[in-house]
């Protein structure tokens, strides 16, 4: 471990909370684009951050301490995941922290921070929004194991910086089980990051909404962290999928300057390309009902699943 | 009992020291046990001067046991003058042994401080019986772990059993609490049967029931199963394997919280130790079909407690079905160690019997303080019941905070303990595809699916106890007057809740408790770790986790983020009404109910359970919504045995005509038909 990791480490992190929310805003102006409206702002998400933050934070006369460290806690935890995820470099001293399976459980954690700060106000759409969150992540965390579990099988590792290394040294690895657990980790990113079909981020429509009940009583900073960190969130989701399936271009161990600005282009064209294929999938979909849910994220469970299958019938290329 | 021949004992065998301390220990236990009985009615004296002593105690035992494992000591004998005439007590401390008397040492200095400062005179039995059940109960769990013959290991297992009957049955007034009293005692002697059955079975033709002779007799395959699947009966039993779980969703409400948290906690515990010893040490073979077994029944207990617990309006109910599903995990942890023990894969074997034994631990520090922050609730607000509480987080902040620590941590989130066993068992399953067995290694990693949705149902599970009970608005007027927790709870649940913290950032201690143990039961210890701030059970370059970095690395970025904030923008608060949407009328009977959060289980595990609801027509005067839910296994399983015990004994009821000579006369004509058969 030498000095430049720490460097890369620190440029990697500043660089996600950097980027997250124009990732967003991207995504947003794709789908305007594609809906035929006209587009936002590209920079439209930091201008919102800028007036959250400094409108007065109004909170609920009996809020307890909870409410007021959620949003920090939340904040927190996906920077963390930021510097777990390989996004551009794969030398970095935080990644051996956790694996992805780790991963799920700093992802875990974040979520049961955000539903218990929203039950905290005792209003009736705090629970609600809760409780459909909490079914929402028990019903994506197995279809996103067996997604890793296929990783470990082809790689080896379920270490993200381990799977792209392992990419890099062969390159050769394609397997069809690939495909399968691509769609399927595609299902529970949009199921986790609350997008349709499963959840509009667009809208507050009472009966239908999930991530929005839980975040309506924050206003002011609070309001701007939150909103931050579910950026960061689809953000470190598109690179945990970008290091699994599209690791072509990422900087491993050892590489020069000129590669890892290479690596940084290949990441934002990378990202450009997803986040305008994200809104693709959600302008031709339409938002499911709450109980076909279970149906779309039990779909993307045995999608994974089949892949594992496809996998181990096959027999062929297990490095594990 | 005679405490001067163990301090005799301890002192004459050098080699023994520290069997020789846990049996002081154990008498001293003992000796608490009897004092209590001098002022049984003073709870002064038995609540403020001998629970804290058996604190002390709890706490040296969990210093020696946790000495010898790190110390990484031989297995240590000692035969007590006690018990039949050619047959005395031998007593055998082991890594094994010591782990679990670690744990109890661990969890019960926590629960014993805590149930000096709740106990309560004018609650059910006098508090001196309280305190003779409670040590008794706590030494005979000891007595299990240390026995090393079938003879002591039933006799001190009974009395495990009788002491937390009592126990559960303090409040025997109340008639429930008599029946779940009572169906505990049925289910743990049914266990009992079983597990003496075993043991026979194992003692291989010789009839020594010491357990050195059960190692060293050769079984055939059959007996061998036979025996494994007696032991998996008698001690699922005792732990709550579903479909034996029936009596802990009973018991464990009925009983005093501290309590609850003993037998949840430990109590439990000592049935994985008996399935470990059977299992990887006293028989000599082992088949991957019984891995596949108890990984089965481990799964499906696992689910089947989170789908339960999800659903449950009492909260001591909820954190029954919890521990059915923690059992699950641990059960499948041992399954698992098996399944690779007998394929010959000892390395991965014993990265899955780590993951069941820190587990152990882990449940019993966040079992235990869950179930007591419910004790503290139920003394504050005397509600049981989840609908009539909320908000006490405004109310009793220490406890809250505790509770919060305990539910993260059962919930498996990192960076606290929970997470570190489940990781490590995920961890396990991942290798699951090397089976030697066509079809196994491809279903198998399919049980890694299933443990990852009991683990986020647990997390459903614990936010909707946390939610409901501490947060949110009080759903009763009276709970704004619920009393602060007194400072002995305080110290108590602080003990459990660093227990949790520590081993979470930490885990390398207990990795390295745990790997005299499976160094002992599967010949393999996992990689010791790379550095000193992470794990690596495998390889490094495979899976890595640090709890070190999680906890700093998060505590930083708030500290930055905090600081930021207030200097480059601004700290301004203004406390305001509720906003929700605008509605101003919004009161505290417009939360989610229990019922209302356990909506989303019922309507898609539907299947599992046995319901009926009842719904108001839009016409109603007075409209009233009930749910009705019922275990299944009732249904299928236990009513029919019942039933049909009903009607044999009907059958043979004309026998009992109530005359002391047709008795005799009974009693007689059995004496000469087995002396006829003798002859």
């Amino acid at each position: 471990m030498n000095g430049i990791a720490f460097v890369w480490q620190f440029l990697e992190v500043v660089l996600a909370i950097a980027l997250a929310p124009l990732f967003t805003g991207w995504i947003a102006q794709c789908r305007a684009w594609m809906q035929n409206r006209s587009a936002p702002p590209l920079l439209q998400p930091y201008r919102m951050l800028r007036k959250l933050f400094h409108k007065e934070a109004v909170l609920a006369e009996h809020a307890s301490p909870l409410l007021r460290a959620a949003p920090y806690a939340l904040f927190g935890a996906m920077v963390l995941a930021a510097a777990i995820i390989p996004s551009f470099v794969t030398d970095l001293p935080f990644a051996r922290a956790a694996d992805a399976i780790a991963l799920i459980g700093l992802f875990a954690t974040a979520r049961v921070c955000q539903a218990l700060a929203a039950m905290d106000i005792g209003s009736a759409f705090g629970t609600m929004g809760a409780r459909r969150e909490m079914m929402i992540g028990f019903l994506a965390e197995p279809a996103i194991l067996m997604v890793f579990f296929n990783a470990f099988l082809l790689f080896g590792t379920t270490a993200l910086t381990g799977v792209v290394d392992n990419y890099a040294s062969h390159p050769s690895v394609v397997d069809p089980s690939v495909i399968f657990a691509a769609i399927g980790f595609v299902m529970v990113l949009l199921a986790e990051n609350a997008r349709i079909p499963i959840d509009n981020p667009a809208t507050h429509l009472e009966l239908t909404m999930i991530h929005e009940a839980m975040v309506l009583e924050y206003s002011g900073r609070h309001l701007a962290l939150i909103e931050w960190a579910a950026s960061l969130k689809l953000f470190n989701y598109a690179c945990i999928g970008i290091a699994l399936f599209l690791p072509w271009g990422i900087a491993i161990h050892g590489a020069g300057l000129g590669h890892v600005l290479f690596a940084l282009a290949a990441l934002i064209v990378k990202l450009a390309v997803c986040g305008a294929a994200l809104a693709l999938i959600e302008s031709l979909s339409a938002k499911l009902r709450l109980f076909r849910a279970p149906e779309f994220l039990a779909m993307a469970f045995l999608i994974a699943v089949l892949g594992l299958l496809v996998h181990l019938l096959m027999g062929a290329n297990t490095s594990a | 009992m005679s405490p001067f021949f163990w301090v005799h004992s301890a002192i004459s065998s050098v080699s023994a020291q520290e069997l020789g301390a846990a049996m002081l220990i154990v008498s001293g236990w003992l000796l608490l046990a009897i004092a209590g009985m001098l002022k049984p009615h003073s709870i002064r004296y038995v609540a403020r001067i001998l629970f804290p002593l058996g604190a002390a105690a709890s706490l040296a035992l969990f210093c020696v046991a946790g000495e010898f494992l790190l110390a990484g000591r031989t297995p240590q004998t000692m035969t007590l003058a006690l018990g039949l005439p050619d047959m005395p007590f031998h007593l055998r401390l082991d890594a094994l042994s010591a782990f679990f008397l670690m744990v109890l040492g661990v969890a019960g200095t926590g629960i014993s401080t805590f149930a000096a400062g709740y106990f309560r005179s004018g609650e059910g039995t006098a508090p001196g019986l309280l305190g003779l059940h409670y040590h008794v109960f706590m030494a005979s769990m000891a007595v299990v772990m240390l026995a090393d013959d079938a003879y002591l290991f039933m006799v001190a297992w009974e009395v495990m059993a009788l002491s937390s009957y009592f126990l559960v049955t303090s409040q025997h007034r109340i008639p429930e609490i008599r029946r779940a009293g009572f169906l505990y005692l049925l289910m743990a002697h049914v266990g009992a049967m079983c597990i003496l059955l075993s043991f026979g079975l194992m003692q291989g033709g010789s009839w020594q029931l010491s357990f050195d002779a059960m190692r060293g007799a050769s079984l055939a395959p059959l007996r061998a199963t036979s025996a494994f699947a007696l032991a998996l009966a008698g001690f699922g039993a005792k732990a709550g394997v579903v479909p034996a779980h029936v009596w802990l969703p009973e018991a464990h409400p009925a009983a005093p919280s501290p309590v609850s948290a003993m037998m949840s906690g430990l109590m439990l515990k000592t049935a994985i130790y008996g399935l470990l010893r059977v299992t990887f040490d006293l028989l000599h073979v082992r088949f991957w079909q019984w891995g596949i077994a108890a990984l089965l029944l481990g799964l499906f207990s696992g689910i089947f407690g989170a789908i339960f617990a999800a659903v449950q309006t009492d909260m001591k109910r909820l954190l029954a079905y919890s521990s059915i599903e923690n059992i699950g995990l641990i059960v499948t942890a041992v399954g698992l160690a098996i399944l690779f023990a007998a394929s010959h894969l000892p390395l991965y074997a014993a990265l899955a019997l780590a993951a069941a034994l820190i587990h152990v631990l882990n449940h019993s520090l966040f079992k235990s303080i869950l179930f007591l922050t419910t004790g503290s609730v139920l003394h504050a607000t005397k509600q049981r019941s989840l609908g009539k509480l909320g908000g006490l987080i405004r109310y009793m902040p220490w406890v809250a905070l505790f509770a919060l620590i305990g539910t993260l941590a059962i919930a498996g989130l990192p960076p606290l303990n929970g997470f570190v066993s489940e990781w490590l068992l995920l961890q396990a399953f991942l290798f699951t595809p090397q089976l030697p067995h066509a079809f196994v290694n491809m279903l198998v990693p399919l049980g890694a699916a299933m443990l990852a949705l009991t683990v986020a149902l647990a997390a459903y599970v614990m936010v909707k106890f946390y939610g409901i009970v501490f947060l949110g608005q009080p759903r009763e007027p009276s709970l704004v007057q619920a009393h602060r927790s007194n400072w002995l709870e305080r110290i108590g649940l602080a003990w459990l809740a660093a227990g949790c913290i520590a081993i979470g950032v930490e885990p390398q201690l207990a990795l390295h408790a745990v790997g005299s143990v499976t160094a002992m039961l599967v010949g393999q210890t996992v990689a010791s770790s790379p550095s000193a701030w992470r794990i690596a059970p495998i390889a490094p370059q495979q899976a890595s986790y640090s709890g070190w970095v999680f906890l700093l690395v998060i505590v930083c970025v708030v500290a930055i983020t905090f600081l930021a904030v207030r200097l480059l923008v601004h700290g301004r608060v203004r406390r305001a009404p509720p906003w929700d949407c605008g509605y101003r009328w919004q009161d505290a009977r417009m939360q989610d109910t229990a019922e209302g959060f356990g909506q989303p289980i019922r309507q898609i595990f539907g299947s599992f359970f046995w319901m009926q609801v009842h719904l108001p027509s839009p016409s109603d005067e007075t409209p009233r919504y009930r749910v009705h839910i019922e275990d299944r296994i009732w249904r299928v399983l236990y009513r029919p045995i019942s039933a049909a015990m009903q009607r044999m004994a009907d059958a043979v009821s004309f026998l009992q005509g109530g005359r002391l000579a047709v008795y005799l006369l009974f009693s007689f004509l059995t004496l000469l038909v087995l002396l006829v058969f003798t002859l």
